[in-house]
Parts: C-alpha cells; structure tokens; sequence
C-alpha cells in the first residue's frame, strides 16, 4: 500500500464530514419529525386537523387545545384536565427520586468504603433487582401495598419506585466510588471524621456528576413509569401518564386531537427540563464512570 | 522506657501471613524507617500502627498505652499518604485545617494553627488554592500540613516522596530531615528507598516476607548486615558476594576466593574460628574495591586483585567498574580520572576492612 493511502487526504476528509453531517441532519429531523407533528397539531383547529395535511403549519395557531388539556379535558368521570395528575406526578417523583438517590448513595458509600462480610453478594442481589422484570412483581408487590395500607396512594408509588430504583442508584454510586480513593477515606477518619461526616464532607462533594446521572435517569424512570401508576393507583390518585391515556383512550364523543398532543406535550415538559438543564452533566457524568481522571 | 513499642504483632490476611511476629522499640523523637521490597508487609505495619487495619495477635504501647482497640481517630497519630490523599473539595485551608474542626477547634484558634503551619512549609501564598490546582511537591507541602497542625504524638509517612520526580524527592527528603530536627517529632516512614532509610532514619528495620530481617541504625545495617538479604537491600550498587573457602596459611586466617586462584586475609569481622575448607560467602562493598590511588590509607587488611574489565560506568564523581575473575563478577569504584575500559586487565586493591563474611547454608552473617 502507497504512503498516501494510508494517511487521509484533505479532500477525502471533507468528504467524510459531508457524509457524517448530512447523515446527522437526517436522522436528526426523523427523531424531531413527531414532536414538530405533536407541536404544530396541538396548536390547529380540530376542523384543520380533519383537513388531512399533518404536516403543514397550523393556519390560526390557538392556545385552546392548551388550556383545555391543561384545566377542561374529561378523564373517566371528572372533566377538569389533567393538572391534576400533573401534580400528582410530581409529588410522586420528587421524593421517589430523592430518597433513592440518597438511599443509593449510601448504599454505594457502604459496599465500598465500610466493606463487611458478602458485601459482594449483598451488592449481587441488589444487582439482581435491576434484572427483575416489573411485571413480575406486580402482584406480590399490591400485597405489600396492601399492607402497608399504602394502596392507591401516591406515597405507595413512591415506595413502589423507591424500592426499584435502589438497584439502578446503588449500582451507579458504587461504580462511581468503586474510584474514589481509599486513602481520602483512611484520611478522613485518622483527622477525626465519623461515618457521616466522612460522607458528606468527603465523598458528597466529589459525587456531583454522578448525583446528577441518577437524577436524571430516576426522574426520567419513574415519570415515565406507566405499569406501575396504571396497577397501584386509580381515579384521582393516578400519576400523569395514566392519565395521559384514559384521556387519549376515552372514546366518548369527537376524537380532540390537538387536545390529546398537547397534554402528551405536558407530559414531556418535566423530563424535557430535566435534561436540557443537566444534560451535560449527563454526559460528563457517564464519562466519568467510563475512564478515570 | 520506650515510648512506642510494638510486641510479637502479628496479621493474617486469609492464610496469607502478612506479617509474622514484628516486635520494634522506637524511643520519642526517634525517625525509624520500615523499608523492604514491595510486599513485604512494611504499608501493612503501618496501617496496623494507624489503626486502620484490625491486628490478628500483639500488642501497640504508645506512650505507656495500649492503643490496639482505639479508633484511628483517638491514637493521635497522623498520617502521610503516598497519594497525599487531600480533599480535592476543599481548599489548602481547609484541608489542614479538616482535623482541627473535626477536634472541635474554635475558628479562630484554628486559623491561627493553620498560618502558623503553612509558615513553616512555606506554602502561605497557596491556602485558597484547591488541591488540583497545586504542583506534586506544593501538595506533598500540604500533606505534611495537614499532618503537622495537629501535633501528634507520632507521625506516619506511607512513601512520601515516590510520586515526585528525581530532583524535587532529594529537596524534600532533605526537608523532612530538617523537619524531624526541629520539631523533635517522633516519626515512622515506610519506604522500598534505601537511599532514603540511610539518609533519615536514626533507626532502620528491614523486612521481607512479613518478618524483621534486621533492626539497627543506619550504619550497622549497612556496615554489619546481618544477613544476605539485608547486605544485597542495602547499597546501590548492591554488595558483591564472592563465594570462597576458609583457609589457614601459616596461622592466618585467609579466604580464597575466584575458585582459589586469589587470597584475601579473613575480615576482622569473623573472630571465630571457620575450619580449613569451610565455604563462605566475602561481602564486599563496591566502595571497598578500589583503583590503587584510592585505597584507604588506613587499611589494615588489603589485597590486590587483577581482573578484566566488562562493563564501565561513570557517574562523574567516580565510576562503577564491573570486571570478571574466573567467571564471577564484581564491582569496584575508582576515581573518575583513571584512565579505564573495558576488556582491558586491571588491578583493583580489595579492602577487607570493611567486608563481611556470610554463611551460605543459612544465609546469615559469620562474626
């Protein structure tokens, strides 16, 4: 093979990045093409939406389909939109996420810093619980519920994720300070500092990336959740994304289109945010676990 | 009395004997230097003294107390770190100042404590820097802050120096040397350096495999090492080991060596008898294997021994010869102006003064 082969000629690299970015732009406008359809109907008339033409601009673009997804739409019996189940949502995952990050943080912190006895195996089956299909739980879990007199209420689900999600956020703290040098740690407790101290003076302040990786996938998890809202919750107790389909489901009457997307709209906000505020971090932080310094 | 002693300690890891047995004496303002090859068990020791490690069997007295079941914490001891292992979260400030407040200091007091200490060290200028930001020999500074503030009674060094470069580990060597000599602190520093062990300690223990090879200061250990071991761990370049025989020529005591072709008068360090024939092993050191311009003037027992050359070195005060005799090898050190190559024939002058003798069935020096 010739010398010039092998190293790639300024024409050839333009090339390539021709190739790459039009290939980028493509697959970029598939993945936008059904939000730009979710946004564009959401704002058109239902008699402009039964016009046919998905893709055009809406004509007389409307905040009703909006407000009336918002305060109006009828989900089973009551017709007073969904922000009531938007806020369940959020009561839901606002704890669900801080008690399993926190919990998973602690965990990760013990099964690397305070190793005891089998805290492989004990590691192992937490493991094994990010393995463990949820609709194989689904019944003994209502059981548990039941119980605990927690069924149908929004603190049930939040047990429910916060039980899930320990697997994922233990297996992401434990990974992250599986790196964390030791010698801070004998550090620490030869200056005097305890078991928390250690943690939250040492080890929380160096976690940022990683706090931010389990919130995000966390929030994204359990907003998105549907199995479980649709088994342990009903009526008014219902997270967003039941509710989100006993509004596009119900078949009484015209079928409200713009209606239907932007409450799907509504329901995407909250992850939407979540990632374009730290969503970098979400990349740092996945680095950060893959190669050291 | 001793103000830290370590008796018949002993560490299983599994059924891996990582250390078997280990009783030291070390008395207050004492430097000991625990120094080996890697594995053998010197950072183990260490981490057991700082009570980071659980003990199998044995006792830790510090100052009249037995420390075996205190948290690191309660020992009063501070530790160096090999990484340095400050607090990347926290400023040069705060990092000195971390044991302190975790003590309960008031902020004032403490403060006070920190710009005294960074005054010493000389790292004023660096307390709102974060440790990122800090070259290896300003964090190796900070380190020996953090340690220094709280006036422990004893100091530990887990390699301290490794992670620097050639030129920065000699200042710095020289200033924990200065360190010791000021503060009369009581220090115990591991290292795999020997050049390090001799130049600081005022007490040496060699280990390998778990066990005390030896224990002296730094001129017995390297002067009258007490096994093979410690006579090849000690010195670079390494002692030259010459497998010989005891003779007798008319009522003195000699050696052949270079498989009898050469005679060298026994060592003063051998007073007892060794019957005629008796194989040995002469330890000489390169620096007691000279160009005739060099020998010792003093020297008692000498001999002169031609060789051929094989391997020169210069390392620009003098230069390390490496020549062969009846196919064995050793050392010299001759002034760095003798004209000398190799392949060329020699003759260096042996000074038995200082050379020592082993017993080769069980590796342990003859007196």
């Amino acid at each position: 093979m010739s010398a010039a082969a092998e190293t790639v000629s300024a024409g050839s690299a333009r090339t390539a990045r021709i190739v790459i970015y039009s290939l980028l732009v493509l697959l970029a406008l598939v993945y936008l093409l059904p939000l730009y359809v979710m946004l564009t109907t959401s704002f058109k008339s239902l008699a402009e939406i039964r016009g046919g033409d998905m893709l055009a601009l809406p004509r007389d673009p409307s905040w009703e389909a909006w407000t009336k997804a918002w305060g109006q739409a009828c989900i089973g019996v009551t017709c007073e939109g969904i922000k009531g189940y938007f806020w369940n949502s959020i009561r839901m995952v606002v704890p669900a996420v801080l008690i399993s990050t926190v919990l998973g943080a602690l965990n990760g912190y013990v099964l690397t810093k305070w190793r005891f006895p089998g805290h492989k195996l004990v590691f192992g089956l937490m493991l094994f619980a990010c393995f463990i299909p949820f609709q194989a739980v689904l019944i003994p879990m209502a059981r548990v519920l039941g119980i605990f007199g927690l069924a149908n209420s929004t603190t049930g689900l939040v047990f429910v994720h916060v039980v899930y999600g320990l697997g994922f956020t233990t297996l992401f703290f434990r990974n992250y300070y599986e790196a964390f040098p030791d010698e801070l740690i004998k550090a620490a407790m030869i200056d005097g500092a305890g078991f928390f101290k250690i943690f939250w003076r040492i080890l929380l302040p160096s976690s940022g990336p990683i706090i931010v990786v389990t919130i995000i996938y966390q929030f994204t998890n359990i907003w998105n959740d549907f199995l479980f809202g649709v088994s342990f919750s009903s009526g008014a107790e219902s997270p967003m994304t039941v509710a989100l389909n006993n509004l596009v489901s119900s078949s009484t009457g015209v079928k409200e289109y713009n209606v239907d997307m932007a409450a799907a709209v509504f329901a995407a906000l909250p992850t939407l945010f979540v990632y374009i505020v730290a969503g970098r971090y979400f990349v740092r932080g996945l680095m950060a676990g893959a190669v050291k310094g | 009395m001793s103000f830290l002693e370590i008796k018949n300690l002993s560490k299983k890891i599994g059924n891996n004997e990582v250390l078997k047995n280990i009783s030291i004496e070390l008395e207050k303002g004492g430097f000991l230097v625990l120094v080996g090859p890697s594995g053998c068990g010197k950072s183990t020791l260490l981490n057991a003294i700082a009570g980071l490690m659980p003990l199998t069997s044995g006792e830790i007295v510090l100052d009249g107390q037995v420390i075996n079941d205190l948290h690191p914490s309660k020992r009063d001891i501070a530790m160096v770190f090999q990484s340095y292992a400050l607090y990347p979260n926290m400023t040069v400030e705060e990092n000195i100042g971390f044991a302190l407040e975790m003590r309960g200091v008031d902020k004032s007091e403490r403060g006070e404590l920190i710009r005294n200490v960074a005054k010493t060290l000389q790292i004023e200028h660096l307390l709102s820097r974060r440790p990122s930001q800090l070259s290896g020999g300003q964090r190796q500074r900070v380190a020996m802050g953090r340690a220094l503030v709280r006036q422990p009674r004893v100091f530990l060094f887990d390699e301290p120096l490794s992670n620097l470069d050639a030129k920065l580990r000699v200042e710095m060597r020289a200033e924990i040397k200065s360190l010791h000599h000021n503060t009369d602190a009581t220090i115990i520093y591991v290292t795999h350096d020997q050049i390090e062990a001799m130049t600081l300690a005022t007490k040496i223990v060699v280990l390998k495999d778990g066990a005390i090879q030896q224990v002296g200061t730094p001129a017995e250990i390297y002067n009258h090492p007490a096994n093979l071991f410690v006579a090849d761990f000690m010195g670079s370049p390494a002692m030259n080991m010459l497998k010989g025989k005891a003779v007798s020529s008319n009522g003195t005591r000699q050696i052949s060596i270079f498989d009898g072709t050469v005679r060298v008068p026994m060592p003063s360090s051998v007073t007892t008898q060794l019957a005629d024939g008796r194989e040995v092993i002469l330890g000489l050191r390169p620096e007691g294997i000279t160009d005739e311009g060099l020998v010792d003037p003093t020297a008692d027992a000498i001999a002169k021994v031609d060789a051929d050359v094989r391997l020169v070195e210069p390392t620009g005060s003098d230069t390390f010869v490496t020549a062969t005799l009846q196919g064995s090898s050793f050392t010299g050190r001759v002034r760095a102006d003798v004209p000398i190559a190799p392949r060329e024939r020699f003759t260096f002058v042996f000074n038995l003064d200082k050379a020592v003798v082993f017993d080769p069935a069980t590796n342990q020096r003859l007196t």
